[in-house]
């Protein structure tokens, strides 16, 4: 019997995943405005997943007010611009200062279990949306712009959200990589397989819950800042909307919830059933709840975890795999 | 100032139906039902459905929707909530929120973008008062209120003594000792989330009588719902209706400081009454608290 970390397809994945991403970049310089502007819409898709998988699938959390830390994310870079900080450095800042900001919140509401948890950061999300309207800066519902980003060009600004969504993205999913292996991390996946077994063997579930809930908010609100870079306005309704954490969860649930793989794949879904059917309107938003709710009764693991337990499929070694010789059956 | 408190005890009447739902589900299934707002919106839209097209009073209506509600209920029971249950306590959470999309986007669908009132199908009702030394105190919302006490009312009395509460009770406590002694926790079940989507009838269509409302609705009713039971300590069901009438003074104490601060008010008291629940008799006041490794334990919430 061998325990191993990785195997032949972490391997390929590694060099997939670094071809990708020099393509990626070299699209920058070749591609239409319209792929770019699409491809950044799914980097930002693919943050969001990848966070609410995070909190979800590791940590057990399910909230429903992500949406704050989206919100927070645009609404502190509108802020930041104001003062005169240079825009893509009021992306960054925004993002930290949100995660600084989480810290305080998760000391507070992860006391709060299940259900409680979830509606609790829904009213957060709701407190945040209020006092933000309360900025004369925004002028309420009306909201504002980030007119700084009008010093660049369109075209080296469009180039330049574009890399700047793909580098946030693939920073983000390194470090969530890591902090899956990290010791807290492991200790995340037991206490997502069982809290009780896990803290009667030592595991301090509160502090790596912790660090997940910052991690988390630090990431969705970097989405939040980014997007707000490529649609430039900024309407408190739309970005404190509970519609954001709406599509997290889908991604995360038709993907593969606790799966690494599965909210990129859940991302890339989504990214495709919005560009064919948002046309369609209302009945869109309704497949999309419906499905939501078929996978997490029927296909809990969602696809990924479905194609993982079908094939011994892994492609990203975030745990640690046993094979055993005789038996030639793979564990998760 | 007088006439302020009078008017916030008046809408914590509404508050109180509406949580009154949430939080017997909760008591009895342990679940939070997240399309709770939702579901009173489609009984306010089915209760102005059936008034539009008969010409019956809203109250004839609404008895007509509660044994659909009742039956939306048990099915909302038997096919969602005891399947997503028993894959452990986040996952009704995510079942009822889809859930919550899914029937505010049909709602869109059929019945548009327009806000709707049941007001105007009442007559003079929705304006009449009384004058109480001096206050003008609404009809409408005196009988919301009373509905409020009735309802919680009816339900304490049934859950302490029928045959039918004793066995909610003991469902509520241990599922499977319960069935032990011959109780079906199947049916119990179904039975629990028929009465309680009854009042989430009673709430929407109360809700439509008060003022307007539209597709979208539900999620605030949810919030509100939510907010009315922790406030009330989630325990009992009068908790719950003085959780509703306090939510409603502090969003009339937050609408009195600032003219946007009337959701902020509610928002900050539920926090508030969060905030005492987690940390009294706790070490929150040490320094070993914010900068120790050692956190204490979760505490094991009773409810």
């Amino acid at each position: 019997m061998k325990i191993k970390r990785s195997n032949a397809y972490s391997m390929a994945t590694v060099i997939g995943a670094s071809l990708l991403f020099v393509a990626l970049v070299s699209a920058a310089f070749v591609a239409s405005d319209n792929v770019l502007e699409r491809l950044t819409v799914l980097f930002v898709y693919v943050i969001l997943a990848a966070m609410w998988n995070t909190l979800a699938g590791f940590g057990g959390l399910v909230s429903i007010g992500q949406q704050l830390f989206f919100g927070l994310g645009a609404y502190a870079t509108i802020r930041l611009a104001d003062f005169g900080i240079p825009p893509f450095v009021a992306v960054l800042m925004a993002a930290l200062l949100v995660g600084l900001l989480s810290w305080p919140i998760s000391k507070f509401m992860l006391h709060l279990k299940a259900a409680e948890f979830g509606i609790g950061m829904w009213v957060l999300a709701s407190v945040g949306h209020l006092l933000v309207n309360l900025d004369p800066l925004i002028q309420g519902e009306t909201g504002t712009s980030l007119i700084s980003l009008n010093v660049y060009q369109i075209e080296t600004r469009r180039v330049l959200i574009y890399l700047a969504a793909l580098i946030s993205m693939v920073g983000l999913l390194i470090g969530l990589f890591y902090l899956l292996r990290s010791k807290a991390g492991i200790a995340m996946q037991a206490i997502r397989d069982n809290e009780e077994a896990a803290d009667s063997i030592g595991v301090d579930a509160q502090t790596v819950k912790k660090w997940f809930f910052i991690f988390a908010a630090f990431g969705t609100a970097l989405a939040g800042a980014l997007w707000l870079a490529q649609a430039s306005s900024f309407q408190p309704k739309t970005y404190f909307s509970v519609q954001w954490t709406a599509y997290m969860i889908f991604m995360v649930l038709v993907g593969g919830i606790g799966r690494f793989e599965g909210a990129i794949l859940g991302a890339l879904l989504f990214f495709a059933v919005e560009t064919w059917f948002a046309a369609t309107g209302v009945w869109y938003l309704v497949g999309l709840g419906a499905v939501a709710v078929l996978c997490s009764l029927f296909l809990p693991k969602g696809l990924w975890g479905a194609i993982e337990s079908r094939l011994g499929l892994r492609l990203i070694p975030v745990g640690y795999q046993v094979t055993d010789e005789t038996l030639k059956s793979h564990k998760p | 100032m007088i006439n302020s408190l009078v008017q916030a005890i008046l809408l914590g009447g509404y508050y109180a139906l509406i949580a009154c739902g949430l939080a017997f589900m909760f008591q009895v299934m342990r679940i939070i039902n997240l399309a709770h707002g939702s579901l009173a919106i489609l009984s306010a839209y089915i209760v102005w459905r059936i008034t539009d097209a008969l010409a019956f009073s809203p109250f004839v209506s609404m008895l007509i929707v509660l044994p659909i509600m009742a039956l939306i209920g048990w099915l909302l029971q038997r096919v969602i909530l005891e399947r997503a249950s028993k894959g452990g306590e986040l996952l009704p959470v995510l079942t009822t929120f889809g859930l919550s999309i899914v029937i505010d986007n049909l709602l869109f669908q059929h019945f548009g973008a327009n806000t709707r009132s049941l007001a105007s199908y009442v007559g003079d009702l929705s304006w009449e008062s009384y004058e109480v030394f001096g206050l003008w105190i609404g009809k409408l919302p005196v009988i919301i209120l009373c509905t409020a006490i009735v309802v919680i009312g009816g339900l304490d009395l049934l859950l302490r003594f029928t045959p039918l509460g004793r066995q909610i009770r003991a469902t509520a406590f241990d599922p499977e000792t319960a069935g032990l002694v011959g109780i079906d926790a199947r049916k119990i079940a179904g039975i629990s989330a028929a009465i309680a989507m009854m009042t989430v009838g009673i709430s929407g269509t109360a809700l439509g009588l008060r003022g307007t409302f539209d597709a979208y609705a539900g999620a605030p009713q949810l919030l509100f719902a939510f907010e009315a039971t922790i406030i009330g300590g989630a325990g009992s069901l009068w908790g719950v209706f003085f959780g509703g009438i306090i939510l409603a003074i502090a969003q009339s104490v937050g609408a009195l400081i600032h003219p946007q601060g009337f959701l902020l008010g509610g928002h900050f008291i539920f926090l508030t009454f969060l905030f005492a629940r987690i940390y009294l008799n706790r070490d929150f006041f040490t320094l070993r608290h914010w900068l120790g490794k050692k956190t204490t334990k979760v505490e094991q919430h009773e409810n």
